[in-house]
């Protein structure tokens, strides 16, 4: 989910590169140099797996997994989503420099805040974890559309409706990444629990 | 497949120093951002339109890519004439369009191609290591390069790994539906292949450690920026400060 050059104005443009900034400070702060290659790559597969497209009635969408990559990288998502959108800037032309600051805090803010709030209650596991993993899917999804249309709505009043279509179209998106990720997040406890958030030395 | 169709080429831009490149790029995609006046932006197009054509790209990959980037501007422009809160301009059918819905989506039209064409002419005519050296060179901190230059180095092994999993499931006989049992299949897919990077990435660390890595990353890459390539920035610093002045004095 992303906003296109040239769409947004100045101000919201400059306040969504200063909390990317302020993020990615910290996320790089809190990533040792020893903990980068496995967040390059796992980042690499993120990058790889939202290209999959999984088919919702007649039509398809791109997974977008910002929750599931908040709950395995924690704060280093931040670093990573940056990372992730300079490399669609270059290759597709998705996003690009100037909206780099806006896209990153709509993608990397909701997975940090599901690491944060949700991370314990999915790695304890049981019912309640599979709770959280839905939740997580759910609102990750949620939050990045409502972060959509609060630049839209701040860029200019009347994009209101614009944005309010915007976040109606994700909502099939956001149940169908809910129930994605209860079955990933099932996978990786069964395959490799380390991976999840609480268990990793 | 991912690939860097602009990367490699043989003209004036594709040798500028790739710094000067960064630097341009994002000081042209900046002033074109914050400006609003269809005169400013119409030059900023025809301009970044010149640079494509001198960095002679190929123009239907080039015309691809900006038609994806329109989709949003498509977008806009059926839903903001019609929802703009505005003195209605004219009358289509049953619905009042909004004269300054039509300008604001005109604007934001102009704009965004602008910004995209120049970047495809500025940051798509470089390898990605290459734009990771030059932000080393140009004191970007050290772990987001490092961690840029592994991503992109991994992108591509990811992508076959993928594809072997997608293949597996193939041979197996999975044909996607709108059902639990493709949702399921596919977080299976996705839940291993970020095993395997995970795994990957353990291993790539351990490899790097063999080899000495002790927490600096080296770009062994010498950049020089020689005399054409300050003409160039002479020349591309003149034609944006030059927007800029239109655009907030003129």
């Amino acid at each position: 989910m992303h906003i296109s050059e040239g769409v947004l104005s100045g101000p919201v443009l400059v306040s969504g590169a200063v909390f990317a900034l302020a993020g990615t400070a910290y996320g790089l702060q809190k990533l040792d140099f020893d903990k980068i290659p496995r967040a390059a790559v796992l980042s690499a597969g993120f990058f790889v797996a939202s290209l999959v497209h999984v088919p919702i009635g007649l039509s398809s969408a791109h997974l977008i997994l910002n929750g599931i990559l908040g709950l395995l990288l924690g704060w280093a998502a931040f670093p990573a989503i940056a990372v992730a959108l300079i490399l669609q800037a270059i290759l597709f032309q998705f996003g690009g420099i100037t909206t780099l600051g806006v896209n990153t805090v709509i993608m990397a803010a909701p997975a940090v805040v599901c690491y944060l709030t949700l991370g314990k209650v999915v790695a304890k596991g049981g019912p309640m974890g599979m709770a959280g993993a839905f939740a997580c899917g759910f609102f990750s999804v949620f939050l990045s559309g409502i972060i959509v249309a609060l630049a839209l709505y701040f860029t200019e009043e009347n994009f209101f409706e614009a944005a309010a279509a915007v976040l109606g179209a994700h909502i099939v998106i956001m149940i169908v990444e809910g129930i994605f990720s209860v079955m990933c997040i099932e996978f990786l406890r069964k395959v490799q629990p380390g991976m999840l958030p609480g268990l990793s030395k | 497949m991912i690939t860097e169709s602009f990367a490699f080429g043989q003209s004036v831009i594709h040798r500028l120093d790739p710094r000067l490149k960064v630097i341009a790029g994002t000081l042209f995609a900046l002033v074109a951002a914050l400006a609003d006046r269809f005169d400013v932006l119409g030059a900023a197009l025809a301009l970044a339109v010149l640079m494509a054509l001198l960095a002679r790209l190929n123009p239907v990959a080039v015309l691809k890519r900006l038609a994806l980037v329109n989709g949003l501007v498509v977008f806009l422009w059926v839903v903001l004439p019609l929802t703009y809160n505005g003195p209605a301009w004219f009358n289509l059918g049953p619905f009042t369009v909004a004269r300054e819905g039509v300008i604001l989506c005109g604007i934001i039209t102009l704009k965004s191609n602008a910004i995209v064409l120049w970047s495809i002419a500025f940051f798509s005519t470089m390898p990605v290591a290459t734009l990771g050296h030059a932000m080393n060179r140009l004191k970007m901190p050290t772990k987001l390069v490092a961690l840029l230059l592994l991503t992109y180095r991994y992108i591509f092994v990811l992508e076959a790994e993928m594809a072997q999993l997608v293949r597996a499931a193939k041979v197996r006989c999975f044909s996607p539906g709108t059902n639990l049992h493709t949702y399921r299949t596919y977080a299976y897919l996705v839940g291993m292949l970020m095993v395997r990077a995970a795994d990957r990435g353990e291993r790539v660390h351990q490899a790097m450690v063999c080899r000495g890595f002790s927490g600096k990353f080296h770009c062994l890459d010498e950049m020089r920026f020689n005399s054409r390539d300050a003409a160039w920035a002479g020349f591309l610093g003149a034609l944006i400060f030059f927007l800029a002045i239109w655009q907030w004095t003129l």
